[in-house]
């Protein structure tokens, strides 16, 4: 386990992770902030959503890798990861197809930059996940099945 | 001489107990138990593997299921075949010793005939067997192995650290030991088990950063060849027991974990890759197929007793897939013929640990007693005498659970009541008194608060379709490998075969329907909320008082959904 880097996060406490990465110059705070899209973040379904962010329906890609649970250990903070290994990847969103708003995040890969995201997401039920990438000007999309359980029960 | 049926029995099991040859198939076991374990040494690199005793350090009865359906692609396929279509599928001869081991077939004539199976001084004396023509074999356990006893519980694992390092386990991974808490494991972890037992699970990490919180594999010399068991912890632990109880810990399937784990064990120099794994045996299926570099997986969870190994091919070549069974009740015996740094040929035997064939190792014996010493009072308690035979292990039911949502029902005024789809605990015969140590067997674990809750029907819709789908759901990645929660008073029917939030319709309440803006009385137990802690006394003391009550425990009917989609399945036979 690498305590130096716990102790360290530790001591940066209040912060937060994702103050200490924008501390630590690793992300830009601008590109944290300026891409709020109202309208996307407020799109009640996937073709709304798809629609918002110009993305139209976008082709299905085995190049768009996501991570995530198969069953959620707690759907209040569900691990997501998103790979894209097409070439120009500018941009990434998650969305959850059965949350009240679908797009949870939203990101801008700058050039020259691995596109190899990661979020914790909230979801109230057992839903597809939806990687959506913007590369090269064209949107290619994939998706994987995260169930939300009521637990208890098991062997 | 006149005696009826089941005197006659009985005379036959003391007959039996007593070393006797009275009936024929019991004389023709002792004289075929030098050929049910005689297994002769095969190859260069041998492993035993154990996994689900479940704490039974002492011999019990265990019925293998009637009903153990797979849907989608796994429809007749092991592990889902039972009865007479396992016998056939595995080529076991019918009426034979390995029938009784491997199925529920005449389970109680061929319990009393061949009496008892497990406990850790017989499976000991298995392991020494096996060992001794076999040098540098190591023994692997696949978890659940601290929980599933009165004995366990009140030592807080005790009993069963010292019984497995006696027994003489070299390398383990984990499942309900997690619920003695993260501390607990680690604790046993460095100090007891240092430099002799090595816990392993690559999937297990910090839910912050994601480091790993064990081993993810060790590397072992076997006679010259370096061998590697990865560990596969049971990836639901936080969702099918309570999150609180391992707070900081992430599990999951882990597949690319998998991968990168077995890549860095060939990269180390491993020869041969085996999975140590407590995925359940449709997930190790799948897995088998997804990732490559793996020789094999030796499973559990799902407590299926394969005689034979599945061999899954995937883009690498092939990987054999093991289940071993549970209870104490088999011992996995893999022997690897390793030339020119890899596996080129194998042998397989899952031997059952049948007690009257197997003298008790004095040892462990010893030991075993002086564990239980201080607890047999309380043990020994005898709480009723059943008349029908009670088991646990079934998709939808066994009479045990119909005892325990019996008992539910009856002590906290309930309408109808749940119990959890565990698949461990021991079976009783007819006639058999029940103590406070076969009710532990069934409901020993560390949160076993019964609960009274007001549930509307929509909600106990809800609970069903979510079990049911943790069971039937057709790609393994997403089920838990539990069974379908009991319940007792309501009636449903199940389509398997149905999607999610589909498969469970006609809930009837004493012939009326459920509705589900109503509000109904539902006791249970094992709540896995931290909210839930203290809901109310522990079960085994709610269903010993009902036991108490009754004194004798007639045989009753099982309540069993009606099934739709499932005729022909070969995973039932009624």
């Amino acid at each position: 386990m690498n305590h130096q880097r716990r102790d360290t996060l530790k001591a940066g406490s209040g912060l937060g992770v994702f103050g200490l990465l924008v501390a630590a110059g690793m992300i830009k705070p601008e590109l944290a902030q300026a891409a709020w899209n109202k309208e996307a973040f407020e799109a009640k379904t996937l073709d709304a959503a798809f629609g918002v962010i110009g993305a139209g329906k976008p082709a299905e890609s085995g190049d768009v890798v996501i991570t995530a649970p198969d069953i959620a250990e707690n759907g209040a903070v569900v691990p997501v990861g998103v790979v894209s290994n097409i070439p120009k990847t500018e941009y990434v969103a998650i969305m959850i197809e059965k949350n009240p708003n679908m797009l949870a995040a939203s990101f801008t890969i700058p050039e020259g930059t691995v596109a190899d995201v990661q979020t914790r997401v909230k979801m109230g039920q057992t839903s597809d996940v939806y990687a959506v990438v913007k590369a090269d000007g064209k949107f290619y999309m994939s998706k994987k099945e995260v169930k939300v359980t009521l637990g208890g029960c098991g062997g | 001489m006149s005696m009826n049926r089941r005197e006659f029995m009985q005379m036959l099991a003391v007959a039996a107990a007593g070393g006797m040859t009275l009936h024929s198939s019991f004389a023709r076991a002792e004289k075929a138990a030098e050929a049910l374990y005689d297994m002769p040494k095969f190859g260069n690199v041998s492993l035993l593997h154990m996994t689900d005793c479940h704490a039974q350090l002492l011999p019990i009865y265990f019925r293998e299921p009637n009903v153990n359906l797979g849907v989608g692609g796994m429809v007749g396929n092991a592990p889902h075949i039972v009865g007479e279509r396992f016998l056939k599928h595995f080529g076991i001869k019918p009426g034979s010793i390995e029938a009784h081991a491997f199925t529920y077939l005449d389970f109680v004539e061929a319990a009393r005939t061949y009496g008892k199976v497990g406990g850790f001084a017989h499976l000991s004396t298995l392991v020494k067997k096996m060992k001794a023509n076999r040098p540098g074999a190591l023994l692997l356990d696949g978890g659940d192995t601290w929980q599933g006893s009165g004995t366990a519980l009140w030592t807080n694992a005790q009993d069963m650290v010292d019984a497995c390092k006696l027994l003489g386990v070299d390398v383990m991974t984990l499942h309900w030991e997690s619920t003695y808490g993260a501390d607990r494991v680690k604790e046993i972890e460095e100090k007891d088990f240092a430099g002799k037992i090595d816990i392993v699970a690559q999937n297990v990490k910090t839910t912050d950063f994601e480091d790993p919180v064990f081993k993810p594999y060790v590397i072992k010399n076997i006679n010259g060849v370096p061998v590697a068991i990865v560990g596969q912890a049971f990836p639901y632990t936080p969702i099918a027991n309570p999150r609180w109880q391992t707070p900081d810990w992430s599990f999951g399937i882990q597949e690319q974990g998998m991968q990168e784990a077995v890549d860095a064990a060939r990269a180390e120099g491993a020869q041969v890759v085996v999975v140590l794994s407590h995925n359940g045996m449709d997930v190790d299926l799948k897995l088998a197929s997804r990732v490559t570099g793996i020789d094999a997986i030796f499973g559990g969870h799902t407590h299926d007793g394969m005689p034979a190994p599945t061999v899954v091919e995937n883009a690498g070549g092939k990987t054999l897939v093991t289940n071993a069974g549970s209870n104490g009740k088999f011992l996995g015996v893999m022997d690897f013929d390793v030339k020119n740094g890899k596996v080129v040929d194998f042998r397989y035997k899952l031997l059952p640990v049948f007690a009257n064939l197997l003298p008790a190792d004095p040892e462990m014996a010893a030991f075993i007693d002086k564990t239980r010493a201080p607890f047999l009072e309380k043990l020994t308690e005898k709480l009723a005498v059943t008349e029908g035979m009670l088991y646990r292990r079934g998709n939808f039911n066994g009479s045990w659970d119909q005892l325990i949502v019996d008992a539910l029902i009856a002590e906290k005024d309930a309408e109808l009541a749940f119990s959890p789809g565990f698949r461990w605990g021991t079976s009783l015969l007819p006639g058999d008194t029940i103590t406070m140590e076969h009710l532990l067997d069934q409901t020993a674990i560390t949160y076993p608060w019964t609960t009274l809750t007001e549930m509307s029907g929509e909600m106990i819709k809800t609970v069903l379709e979510d079990v049911a789908d943790n069971l039937f759901n057709p790609d393994p990645y997403y089920q838990q490998g539990g069974d379908m929660v009991r319940v007792g008073g309501l009636q449903y029917t199940c389509d398997p075969n149905a999607a999610m939030g589909k498969r469970i319709d006609n809930m009837m309440l004493k012939g009326k329907r459920i509705e589900p803006s109503k509000t109904y009385k539902v006791a249970g137990w094992a709540p896995v909320s931290e909210e839930a802690k203290d809901s109310g006394p522990a079960v085994w003391d709610v269903v010993a008082n009902y036991l108490r009550g009754q004194k004798v425990i007639t045989q009753r009917a099982l309540n069993l959904p009606t099934l739709k989609g499932m005729d022909g399945n070969p995973g039932v036979a009624v």
